[in-house]
């Protein structure tokens, strides 16, 4: 019983520890940020690896969600002869939920776990110890550009996916099924309100992608510096960001009032 | 980097340094100096930690107990932005180059240059392209670390650690992985570095030839603790495992150098 109690309570120190080094990192981070020079290039490069390369991804993705969505939201509203409430009702659900959530879980698996692997990699090869003998802060050099872009790819690929699951429900529910067009768009544009519905999207979308921008990078500088530490972290950012962007949308949705 | 504040010529000084990995005992007790402009050569076996110490007393391993001290600050006490204003006269070698993948030969190189001096891009190119050209190394500049051969991998990295001049270079293997052409270049630039900039050497090496015509400080490791000594004195060591450790090429290019000596008296 003492055993487990002290096992119980070795757990929880090694937990808080673990929140405190994640903790003041996020404050390196976000102090560098602030912290000349702004290493623009990098931010770029990263920007076009974390958002361009994950376009296709992300777009592919939507117009599928979009065409089940469609399928699936029509069949349902015709039972009830509401089926002119589609456009309404995706719109509402891509929005406010599916749109941000959707593509934080795809960034994370694409890009977050990507940041994590090539940051794990450098330190196994002992390039973030070679940028502190040149006296360069790998925070500010490798971890900043990665995680600003990731926070600022985040609600630019959240449009994009969610514009392309409107292309998609549209081509299923007014080509597929004969549901009026004029019908669907008008439904889409009477349900939205761009303060309410689409700022909470596109915070949500900001705070996934600056979650998911602090544990890829932490992970990533964190690791154990072998193959088999860096195949652990990655895995670990993929789980991590992904639960934190479930609890963190289930709080925001709680704390805007739906 | 600050003036030493010790007052004999001892320039990077370990004192009680007792350092575990895990299970492991790497130091216990490891006490060693380094004379300002001296060439330091760290010999011992796999896992006695030369490697460790170059890391030590670049900070980026900190012991569990003792002092390292560099040009007399000591690095215990220091933040890492402090140890970053130290590490700015510390250009460091590591055994596998630690170039940075996603950037080219010459961003590589320039880095340096650019985070800490104000020089103009051409200036700076110019600088790149002389450390490049000390190292036997042209029209490499485009090219990415994936590109290079091992053993132009080592020259960048080399370029990369001299392209400040620092005040001491921490070179680990400096000469694995080069043909013998450009071991004697690498040697030659050490010793043209060590007479004309003062610079101080630590180097790891198992490369004894080219090592002992450079050093005159040899430190073995073992048992976590050092043996010091000039390479003659290890040489004539009472120890027949230190005397072991300078090999047969060591052991033969000291002989031929007391002959030549001798013949010079005669």
């Amino acid at each position: 019983m003492t055993g487990a109690i002290r096992e119980l309570g070795a757990q929880s120190i090694l937990r808080v520890q673990a929140l405190g080094r994640i903790a003041n990192f996020g404050g390196s981070l976000v102090g560098c940020m602030f912290r000349p020079p702004t290493r623009f290039g990098f931010f770029i490069r990263a920007l076009y690896d974390t958002g361009v390369l994950s376009v296709a991804l992300i777009g592919l993705s939507g117009f599928t969600v979009g065409m089940v969505l469609g399928l699936q939201l029509y069949t349902t509203l015709a039972r009830f002869g509401a089926e002119q409430g589609l456009g309404a009702v995706v719109g509402l659900s891509l929005i406010r939920e599916l749109g941000p959530v959707l593509t934080g879980l795809l960034v994370t698996g694409r890009a977050g776990s990507a940041i994590t692997a090539e940051i794990g990699a450098m330190k196994a090869t002992e390039q973030l110890d070679g940028l502190r003998m040149m006296a360069i802060n790998p925070i500010h050099f490798v971890a900043m550009p990665r995680a600003l872009a990731l926070a600022l790819a985040m609600p630019l690929l959240n449009g994009i996916f969610i514009t392309l699951s409107f292309a998609g429900a549209y081509a299923v529910g007014v080509t597929l099924q004969g549901l009026d067009g004029g019908v669907y768009i008008s439904g889409l544009e009477s349900a939205i309100r761009f303060s309410e519905d689409v700022g909470q999207s596109l915070i949500k979308s900001a705070v996934f992608g600056g979650l998911l921008g602090l544990i890829a990078t932490y992970k990533g500088h964190a690791c154990v510096p072998d193959a088999a530490g860096v195949a652990r972290a990655t895995t670990s950012t993929v789980v991590t960001a992904s639960i934190c962007i479930l609890l963190s949308d289930y709080m925001i949705t709680a704390l805007w009032g739906v | 980097m600050t003036a030493p504040s010790v007052s004999d010529d001892s320039f990077i000084e370990i004192e009680n340094v007792r350092l575990t990995f895990g299970e492991r005992r790497v130091f216990d007790d490891l006490n060693c100096r380094f004379r300002k402009g001296g060439t330091h050569l760290l010999l011992g076996g796999s896992g006695t930690g030369k490697s460790t110490m170059l890391r030590m007393i670049g900070g980026l391993q900190r012991p569990d107990s003792g002092e390292v001290r560099v040009a007399g600050e000591s690095l215990g006490s220091k933040t890492e932005f402090e140890l970053g204003e130290i590490r700015r006269g510390i250009g460091m070698l590591f055994q596998n180059g630690a170039l940075l993948d996603s950037l080219n030969v010459f961003e590589n190189v320039v880095l340096p240059l650019r985070e800490h001096t104000r020089q103009s891009v051409e200036a700076a190119r110019d600088r790149v392209a002389e450390v490049l050209a000390s190292v036997g190394l042209e029209d490499v500049e485009s090219l990415l670390p994936r590109e290079l051969s091992g053993g132009m991998l080592r020259r960048v990295a080399f370029a990369r650690a001299i392209v400040m001049e620092p005040e001491i270079l921490l070179c680990d293997e400096p000469f694995s992985g080069l043909d013998p052409l450009n071991v004697t270049r690498i040697e030659a630039l050490l010793v043209q570095l060590n007479r004309k900039l003062g610079l101080t050497v630590v180097v790891t090496s198992h490369h004894m030839a080219s090592s002992l015509r450079m050093a005159d400080q040899m430190l073995l490791l073992r048992d976590g603790g050092c043996v010091a000594g000039t390479p003659e004195e290890l040489a004539d060591h009472a120890d027949a495992e230190i005397r072991e450790f300078l090999g047969e090429d060591g052991r033969a290019y000291l002989a031929r150098q007391h002959e030549i000596r001798d013949r010079g008296q005669g």
